[in-house]
């Protein structure tokens, strides 16, 4: 069997003396779609972000596409990586954040090159070109020239979108993408999802959509209270679910 | 008045002239005519009244107003505003970037650094590395704790008076400076730097693409400021004699007793100075506002002679 894409083994955090993370086992594999559900404060976007290190995990393990992230191993110790490492590995992992945070100095087409360019090196005409071929992918080639203050949020969302694609992740992170948008833009960005997933994308998504999450996802893992409450196919965690918690959680979101 | 209006708009009154006859009258600011009638006057009178004063001197003020000597202080002052502002930048930027940094010992050092040279005032600060001879007869570069040394200068031929001048100027406005740059880069969303940082970009190439050009929107207003600030702070370094303008213009005074018309002399080309130095600031301002729907800059003058016609009973009120 091949790798995983993800592999965590009994991920902790705190913040203070909260515990936030208490023990997260979980394992996504190439090409899934895996979505994280919970209440807010269950720790799903904190996991999300030790994925690509944006958080330090205080213990256990957590490996993307078989590296740990953040972390070298030595005996039985885990040291923290450079900022200049961790820069290195977060390359492959592309993350979309719920507000945004496109570059709002640049344009659409500078936020999607800026990475290519700066970071991997790829020549200015190059980066220009796939910048562009991933705009039309996202629907937004006409909108190449604007600034993000120019762009409705659904717009600025599917430009952060191909910004993170230009780096040709293997693994991307999206952290509750559609929450910060108005109802009717929000299918616009499913729908370039949706497409992602389609071509094989590994995806780990942190959503309220629970449609979304039926529909494109390979598996449904339920949080709360920073422990994974029930994991497995979506139809059926999210259909006939078998813990009472998760019961509890649908029939307010539903 | 609105009421009255709506009154004599009865429907009596609608039916004789019909609707399309009401012509809506804006309000008459009497009052903000015979404001302005009275500031012109007065400064109509007091203009008058100094040009025409014997004891101003005009004809020394003409003399002297484009003088070799005026020119040279000119040529100081601006090297000096020039040089210590890229100082203070250059050190501030450093500065700043060491009170966010997470080691406690550069955090305390640039904290004590703003608190040394803000604390106390520039004109002690001036004083103090003119006479900085004092206190260190010769300055050496070698090798600690060994008699090796590589080279050794005299202080006093080290610190002339323009040296002494730049090093005040400088680490004075690198503290003020320091606390600009530091609230222009925690002005930038921390999402900013998660988002860079995600893009594998390093921290050097964040702060230097993202977050720095973000903070320079902030920065820039303040800074511009400072620099008009500098311009005329320069003035002070006449008490250690550094061939300023206005070290110039009080050697002139002191031998002709000619204070008023020297003063007026210093007073034009200052002014003409920071006057010509707002215009590059409006230019950045507009540079680094790019990605923002703001609207353009209007300058003073722009905005004095389209307000103008606010004063007239006929226009409509601006919008504010």
């Amino acid at each position: 069997m091949a790798r995983p894409m993800v592999h965590a083994e009994g991920v902790r955090k705190h913040f203070g003396r909260l515990d936030v993370l208490k023990g997260i086992d979980l394992t996504v594999e190439r090409g899934e779609v895996c979505c994280l559900l919970g209440p807010s404060g269950s720790g799903k976007s904190t996991f999300l972000r030790c994925i690509n290190h944006l958080e330090k995990v205080d213990g256990g393990r957590l490996t993307v596409d078989g590296d740990l992230v953040g972390y070298r191993q030595a005996g039985n110790r885990l040291h923290e990586l450079r900022e200049a490492e961790v820069a290195e590995r977060r390359r492959a992992i592309g993350m979309v954040f719920q507000r945004f945070n496109l570059f709002p100095h640049l344009t659409a087409l500078e936020n999607v090159t800026e990475a290519p360019v700066r970071v991997a090196g790829v020549n200015r005409t190059d980066a220009r070109a796939e910048a562009l071929r991933l705009l039309e992918r996202v629907g937004l080639a006409d909108r190449a020239d604007h600034y993000p203050a120019q762009l409705s949020g659904g717009q600025q969302q599917r430009v952060a979108i191909a910004r993170a694609l230009a780096m040709k992740p293997k693994l991307m992170l999206f952290d509750e993408p559609t929450s910060a948008l108005d109802p009717e833009l929000v299918g616009d960005v499913l729908d370039v999802m949706r497409g992602l997933a389609a071509d094989g994308m590994t995806m780990v998504v942190v959503t309220h959509e629970i449609g979304f999450a039926r529909e494109v996802g390979d598996t449904a893992v339920f949080m709360d209270e920073g422990v994974v409450v029930e994991a497995g196919d979506p139809r059926r965690v999210l259909v006939e679910p078998e813990q009472e918690r998760t019961r509890a959680f649908l029939s307010k979101v539903l | 008045m609105p009421a009255t209006a709506h009154r004599s708009a009865e429907p009596a009154a609608n039916a004789a002239g019909g609707t399309e006859d009401l012509v809506a009258v804006p309000v008459r600011h009497w009052g903000r005519w015979i404001a302005a009638a009275l500031a012109l006057v007065s400064l109509v009178g007091l203009v008058g009244s100094l040009a025409k004063n014997p004891n101003l001197h005009w004809d020394v003020v003409g003399h002297y107003l484009f003088a070799d000597l005026i020119f040279d202080g000119l040529t100081t002052t601006l090297w000096l505003t020039a040089a210590a502002m890229a100082l203070g930048l250059g050190l501030g930027t450093l500065v700043a970037v060491m009170r966010l940094s997470a080691n406690p010992v550069l955090y305390g050092l640039s904290t004590g650094f703003v608190w040394l040279f803000r604390g106390t005032p520039l004109l002690v600060q001036i004083i103090f590395w003119a006479y900085a001879a004092a206190l260190y007869k010769h300055l050496m570069i070698g090798i600690p704790f060994t008699t090796v040394t590589f080279v050794e200068f005299d202080t006093n031929s080290l610190l002339t008076p323009s040296v002494a001048a730049l090093l005040a100027l400088g680490l004075n406005e690198a503290a003020y400076a320091s606390e600009i740059v530091r609230a222009g880069i925690q002005s930038v969303d921390p999402g900013q730097t998660e988002a860079a940082h995600s893009l594998g970009m390093k921290p050097a190439l964040t702060m230097r693409r993202i977050v720095l050009p973000q903070a320079m929107k902030v920065i820039i207003p303040p800074m511009g400021n400072e620099t008009i600030n500098m311009l005329k702070t320069t003035a002070y370094v006449s008490v250690i004699a550094a061939h300023d303008l206005m070290s110039n213009i009080q050697d002139v005074y002191a031998q002709n007793y000619q204070v008023i018309p020297m003063l007026v002399v210093a007073a034009l080309w200052y002014l003409a100075l920071t006057t010509v130095l707002s215009a590059p600031q409006a230019w950045l301002e507009r540079r680094y506002g790019r990605g923002t729907a703001r609207a353009g800059h209007v300058s003073p003058l722009r905005r004095m002679f389209t307000g103008l016609p606010g004063l007239l009973p006929t226009t409509r009120e601006r919008k504010g």
